[in-house]
């Protein structure tokens, strides 16, 4: 172990390059975003979360639950990716797996602020998740091991800042089988459901994973383009490998999770419970139906294969746009589906209730929500900024 | 009767048989038949034939086989109901649920349905079910929500609630509710703390209802009248949402 002080530890990482007005008004500008849109949700906590949400009796969960979702398994991805660039080592995704654990910790932080005010006692859950664990919830078990790959992940990244390769290896690979049993325990929040035959079943857990392969791709093509976009310079070829490595992995995955989703809607239309199948007539037609086949359909998954096909996967500011566009279709998808769940009455053909609940978020929620965008813009600048060194050193271990 | 000697006799075929003697018999095999579709394709269970060893999904335990020392259940006389609300008032009362919007622990539902070419209005009386396998339970994650260990009734213990809302979300019965005051969610308990407690023996709902159809009682007793009304034969029995597998013990009859 060396004996660096911390000073001495930051000065090696730091990228005094960025230390630039423009970017020090974009730190600025996000870090107002992050406290503002949190803020929005810190007042759940003194007028109620049932006055500042608009969840109701009827549809419990809402776009903060959608929203820590898609960071969640944003994060396992970033996590994955990086993790098997560690192990395996060769990958030409290595030279930049610092900084997607970095991404990592900063998404899954980001799925925290959201899902910590959306929770209406989250005092609680620090007590009685420790004194009082159920180990047949699927809850318990994804909050307690997201709780574990976060702290195996900042060990793992304080090994890698400080040079402890050993460290940050064994921490990387802990932390990311984790994220992964995390990403099914969240797949399995919802797939365990038999009440909720739009969720129920037993392919939404290998769904959820598909999509964190998806997601951490594209975050990773993106995060990486922005790096080298702020500070003005061209990628080394081996990032650009690296890159366009990552490109690959989201085009094959965008093709596995257009499948996913195709057989996965087919599959309400041949039979099983009236329920699923008006949900899922809720995004083929209903009341989602332009989110999904304007957002999923042609913005997070026509357009990016364009991109993908037109970039050749050479032209990075492509891909890292249709990395982009495959955030966004994510994003909605994972408010369609929390929604599209929970959106059809239960008791159905009884008091005269609309085939479809009606939920719109309120204006708190979208706060939240842009806070949470705040939190992984922030957390991207800060890291480029004082750890920027050891994203594009050539090798760390 | 034995067997045996059942063979020994003669043969008086059916032509004598008189009309309410075959009644009884066609009656008797529609009925089993019913028991064996139940659950399944009627989305009904027979109750009288529920403790059958050979179908594991039946509602109600064998008779040797009910895991709590009292196994607290509710018959709904569904066509009973006049939707007077009198039992969604005392439950409001007796349970201190806030004035809230969708807050309440028992409602009544309502459909218009055609019978004969004529309109008829029915009503169904609602609360939670304590299902012998309740989703909500398993997915609390602090255990905020159990089985009560002595009467099987699902229970809330407030303090432990971490308002996740899993529970809301994995209820087939749309039974459970955000608690503003408690901030915790909340939910119909057969009136454990507020009545069964103090030495009652019915719920606040059972109790108000003036045209009785709400039966509250331990289904294991064979001495009250909601065992006697689930083992008359002939009664056809249902439950709601079957399909979870939940094991409901909230049963609807017409009586």
């Amino acid at each position: 172990m060396t004996n660096k002080s911390i000073s001495a530890i930051f000065a090696e990482t730091a990228e005094p390059r960025l230390a630039t007005p423009g970017m020090n008004r974009a730190t600025i500008f996000f870090l107002i975003v992050t406290v503002v849109g949190l803020s929005c949700g810190v007042l759940a906590f003194i007028f109620g979360h049932h006055v500042i949400y608009h969840n109701t009796r009827e549809m419990p969960w809402g776009m903060l639950i959608s929203t820590y979702a898609f960071w969640a398994i944003t994060s396992t991805g970033l996590c994955i990716y990086a993790a098997m660039s560690h192990v395996f080592g060769g990958t030409r995704m290595g030279i930049v797996s610092n900084r997607m654990v970095w991404m990592s910790i900063i998404c899954i932080m980001a799925a925290f602020s959201t899902i910590g005010v959306e929770i209406a006692s989250p005092h609680r859950m620090l007590i009685y998740n420790i004194l009082s664990p159920n180990p047949t919830s699927n809850i318990w078990w994804m909050g307690t091991l997201y709780g574990l790959a976060v702290g195996c992940m900042i060990v793992e990244f304080a090994g890698i800042v400080t040079g402890l390769a050993k460290i940050a290896l064994i921490l990387g690979v802990l932390g990311a089988i984790a994220e992964v049993f995390a990403n099914s325990c969240l797949g399995g929040v919802f797939a365990t459901l038999p009440a909720r035959p739009y969720w129920y079943g037993a392919q939404l857990p290998i769904y959820f994973l598909t999509a964190a392969f998806l997601s951490g791709a594209a975050a990773a093509v993106l995060f990486n383009f922005l790096a080298y976009k702020i500070r003005g310079e061209k990628m080394s070829q081996t990032v650009h490998l690296a890159v366009k490595s990552a490109g690959k992995a989201m085009t094959l995955v965008l093709i596995l999770y257009a499948v996913a989703t195709f057989w996965r809607l087919v599959s309400f239309y041949v039979g099983g419970p009236e329920l699923g199948r008006t949900a899922a007539d809720a995004l083929i037609s209903g009341p989602l139906s332009i989110n999904f086949w304007v957002i999923e359909i042609c913005i997070g998954l026509l357009l990016p294969i364009m991109l993908i096909i037109l970039s050749r996967l050479e032209n990075v500011g492509m891909m890292a746009m249709a990395g982009f566009l495959i955030l966004v279709g994510q994003f909605v998808a994972r408010y369609d589906l929390v929604v599209a769940g929970q959106i059809v009455p239960q008791n159905l053909g009884w008091d005269g209730l609309p085939s479809y609940f009606s939920y719109v978020p309120s204006i708190f929620e979208f706060g939240v929500i842009a806070g949470g965008i705040g939190v992984v813009a922030l957390g991207f600048l800060m890291g480029e900024r004082v750890f920027g060194k050891t994203f594009t050193q050539k090798e760390h271990h | 009767m034995n067997i045996e000697d059942l063979e020994k006799e003669r043969n008086e075929g059916i032509e004598n048989l008189p009309l309410q003697e075959r009644r009884k018999f066609l009656q008797m095999g529609l009925a089993v038949t019913g028991v064996f579709l139940g659950g399944s394709v009627l989305s009904l269970t027979s109750v009288s034939y529920a403790g059958n060893q050979s179908s594991p999904d039946t509602d109600i335990p064998a008779e040797d086989q009910y895991p709590y020392p009292k196994h607290y259940g509710m018959v709904m006389r569904q066509n009973r109901c006049i939707d007077c609300e009198k039992c969604v008032e005392a439950c409001k009362q007796t349970n201190h649920v806030p004035d809230a919007h969708g807050a309440y622990r028992t409602a009544i539902q309502e459909r218009l349905t055609t019978e004969n070419g004529v309109e008829k209005r029915e009503f169904r009386p609602v609360l939670c079910n304590h299902c012998n396998r309740p989703p909500c339970v398993r997915v609390c994650p602090t255990k905020a929500t159990y089985k009560d260990p002595e009467t099987g009734i699902v229970v809330m213990d407030y303090k432990k609630c971490i308002g996740c809302k899993t529970c809301m979300a994995a209820c087939p019965y749309n039974a459970r509710y955000f608690n503003e005051e408690k901030y915790a969610i909340d939910k119909c308990n057969f009136c454990i703390d507020t009545r069964l407690a103090e030495g009652k023996t019915e719920t606040a709902c059972a109790a108000a209802c003036p045209a009785r159809v709400r039966i509250f009682g331990d289904l294991k007793d064979k001495s009250t009248e909601i065992y006697r009304l689930l083992h008359t034969p002939d009664t056809k029995i249902w439950v709601l949402r079957p399909d979870t597998g939940a094991l409901p013990n909230v049963f609807y009859m017409n009586a």
